[in-house]
């Protein structure tokens, strides 16, 4: 059995185990650290920074930071939230997310962390980047105009699916998901199945022919606000 | 050289979307023609190229924020043709209807009420400061707190069935994604007879308004038309589903029991350089003399009868005054609007007590489609949506013909017909823009659908000569 370690989160002691991060840590203690990059059962990844915390002062990613004996972790402040809005902002803009139509909407977590946060409108200003559908696969559409480079779908792939159907291409402002196929998602050993289809966080990864078949009131996030679960205790149980 | 003249109107105002009228007069300062243009381009038909189709239904209803759910549902319809599943379930048919006809009850106690009732109550002449939504509340309270309500109970039941009032996501291909609840529907059972009193005394307002100033009203912006629309296979008015039928303006059948599916053999559409918004027509007869009306009065004309009775006696009385002929009086609208409220709210009472809005067999799917077309009248007048779909279920293209474009040439006669009656001079005087204004409101306060516009309303009119010479201008909203 794993050693413990003991910090505190906004002053509650949290009793870690020695090889876990911040954020597995929290989220066994019931304390929600928003996050949209991390995903249980994943590697950590650190891209989004959204679940960025101060670690005895120092901004880190709690996805990627180890739990250390006697740190003093803050989350819940009002510096942190605007720092994590901000940063939700820029993916909003950055992509092109219309919500309104989206058969996400409801089960986003982006939009739900957009609602978590407060967040009414954008600071920055949009950038309406061309972006592509890949419709060609049978079964999974890949609609990258609402990608958030989580990696998700990657690491999904290679860690629980033992394939390699994503992956980036590109750099900077050109860095997008590519497919390992250059017929598009079609041309991939994808299925339906896999949990790369599952994992993405937003619609950008979708299974086709779904649409918006569970009602407005009945979605994941219509009563309760992401991170919920976590708060309540069930994603510890779980 | 004949020297004409232009008189154009902009803004007009309780009428959504940005219209502006354009009156051309000859050198004896006649009216030579009206045009009517909605100056702004939406594209759907454009930006909905490359979109999976099971999207488009959620996508297209954000054209309108009044009329959404004939967008949602004939969007629907057009994809139930797509997976193949256009035979629903009775419990996915019966909540789409009731969706239909909520929206149907709160778009005709809109556009009545909070749109056309101040120039009904107070005459077309009255000052616009009191010629309002606002002036109706202060002058008739009781009508006014009535008129909320009602529209409430329309726009609760959208939000029933459709999961929101305004853009929900109830209709999906081939069906719905929920059913009515006992709770839910004991809610508007409980309210339906007090919403029936309230229907059958705006169609008594509508009807002793028009009988009343008959006189006047008959030659308003009036003018012999054909009348196209949608009927059931026996006849009878379906504002959800059916067969095209079109009459002349006598009554002469031209098509009927059409299947919508063929409806590009019976109608085309013209493209005139003045306009975004294009000019429909039924084939057989041409441009020239093929252009029709759609909406309630056109409703009224094709349908043989009204299958529910308090609706069928009003439809009886409606039809007396023209002694079973059509009526081409563009200000029948409203009351042939008002017939399809009390229409509306008995179906809605009827489906309330039908144990298939609890069924749980919601959707259906049958053999793959490339093209879907669905129509349905929606509360100005019939609705067209037909895309094509490819084998990666991406839409490849798609046509609407919306209410408006359908009455396109219509509201243009009705507006130069109103300019010839009451153009004073080369001036355009409040009376003219009112006029003009309440012309082009019995038709359709909406404008902004029909070319689909960007942005915020209203109209302006101008009176112009044919070298471009502006000779006045007025605007207002």
């Amino acid at each position: 059995m794993s050693a413990k370690v003991a910090f505190t989160i906004d002053g509650k002691t949290v009793q870690g185990e020695q090889g876990q991060t911040i954020l597995q840590a929290a989220a066994l203690a019931s304390i929600y650290i928003p996050h949209l990059c991390a995903m249980k059962g994943l590697s950590p990844w650190g891209s989004c920074r959204v679940c960025t915390v101060l670690v005895n002062g120092r901004p880190q990613a709690a996805c990627t930071t180890p739990v250390a004996e006697g740190a003093v972790v803050e989350n819940d402040t009002a510096e942190l939230k605007d720092l994590r809005s901000s940063l939700v902002e820029m993916l909003f803009v950055e992509g092109n997310h219309y919500c309104m139509f989206c058969e996400k909407s409801g089960n986003c977590e982006l939009q739900a962390m957009a609602y978590r946060l407060g967040i009414l409108a954008m600071r920055h200003p949009y950038m309406f980047p061309v972006r592509t559908l890949d419709a060609s696969h049978p079964d999974v559409m890949v609609e990258l105009n609402r990608c958030i480079l989580c990696a998700r779908c990657i690491r999904a792939s290679q860690e629980l699916d033992g394939k390699h159907v994503f992956d980036f291409v590109g750099r900077g402002s050109h860095r997008h998901i590519g497919v390992n196929a250059a017929t598009g998602a079609g041309g991939t050993n994808l299925k339906v199945t896999d949990k790369a289809a599952e994992a993405c966080p937003v619609g950008s990864i979708v299974k086709k022919r779904v649409g918006f078949a569970v009602p407005i009131g009945q979605r994941l996030y219509d009563s309760k606000p992401i991170g919920s679960a976590i708060e309540s205790g069930r994603a510890a149980k779980g | 050289m004949s020297v004409a003249k232009r008189i154009v109107i902009e803004p007009v105002t309780r009428v959504e979307g940005h219209g502006k009228v354009v009156i051309l007069l000859d050198e004896n300062k006649k009216v030579i023609s009206a045009r009517l243009h909605i100056v702004e381009f939406r594209g759907f038909e454009r930006f909905i190229q490359g979109r999976p189709f099971w999207e488009v239904p959620v996508l297209v209803q954000r054209l309108c924020g009044i009329c959404p759910v004939s967008h949602h549902l004939a969007a629907a319809k057009a994809m139930d043709r797509i997976v193949g599943g256009e035979n629903l379930t009775p419990t996915a048919e019966k909540i789409r209807r009731l969706m239909h006809y909520g929206q149907m009850y709160q778009s005709h106690a809109l556009h009545f009420f909070h749109l056309a009732s101040p120039d009904l109550l107070f005459g077309f002449d009255a000052d616009v400061a009191i010629r309002n939504v606002i002036g109706v509340a202060g002058k008739y309270p009781a009508l006014a707190v009535q008129a909320v309500l009602m529209r409430k109970y329309g726009q609760e039941i959208i939000k029933a069935t459709a999961g929101k009032k305004i853009h929900g996501t109830g209709a999906i291909p081939g069906g719905v994604n929920k059913n009515l609840s006992i709770a839910e529907r004991d809610v508007f059972l409980r309210d339906a007879d007090q919403q029936m009193t309230w229907a059958q005394s705006a169609v008594k307002i509508a009807k002793d308004y028009t009988v009343a100033n008959l006189a006047k009203l008959a030659p308003f912006g009036s003018f012999d038309s054909n009348h196209l629309s949608l009927v059931r296979a026996d006849g009878a008015m379906d504002l959800y589903h059916g067969n095209l039928r079109a009459i002349d303006a006598e009554g002469k059948v031209i098509f009927d029991q059409v299947d919508y599916q063929s409806y590009v053999d019976f109608i085309a559409e013209e493209v005139r350089d003045w306009s975004y918004m294009k000019f429909p027509f039924i084939r057989s007869i041409g441009p020239e003399k093929g252009w029709y009306r759609v909406g309630p009065l056109a409703r009224l004309n094709t349908a043989k009868f009204i299958d529910t009775p308090l609706a069928e006696a009003a439809r009886k009385e409606f039809i007396a005054v023209t002694s079973g002929k059509p009526n081409n009086l563009t200000m029948a609208y409203h009351w042939a609007r008002m017939i399809e409220l009390v229409h509306a709210m008995e179906k809605i009472h009827a489906l309330l007590n039908d144990k298939d809005l609890q069924g749980t067999d919601l959707v259906v799917k049958g053999e793959r489609r490339e093209v879907g077309i669905g129509l349905l009248e929606a509360p100005r007048g019939t609705l067209f949506h037909h895309y094509k779909v490819d084998k990666n279920d991406q839409v490849v293209s798609a046509n609407l013909i919306v209410s408006t474009t359908n009455n396109n040439e219509p509201m243009n006669r009705a507006v130069a017909k109103v300019a010839q009656d009451h153009l004073q001079g080369v001036e355009i005087t409040e009376g003219l823009l009112n006029h003009v204004e309440v012309a082009i409101r019995a038709y359709d306060p909406c404008l902004s659908c029909a070319t689909h516009a960007l942005g915020q309303m209203p109209m302006e009119l101008t009176l112009v000569d044919y070298q471009g010479q502006i000779l006045d201008r007025k605007s207002r909203g």
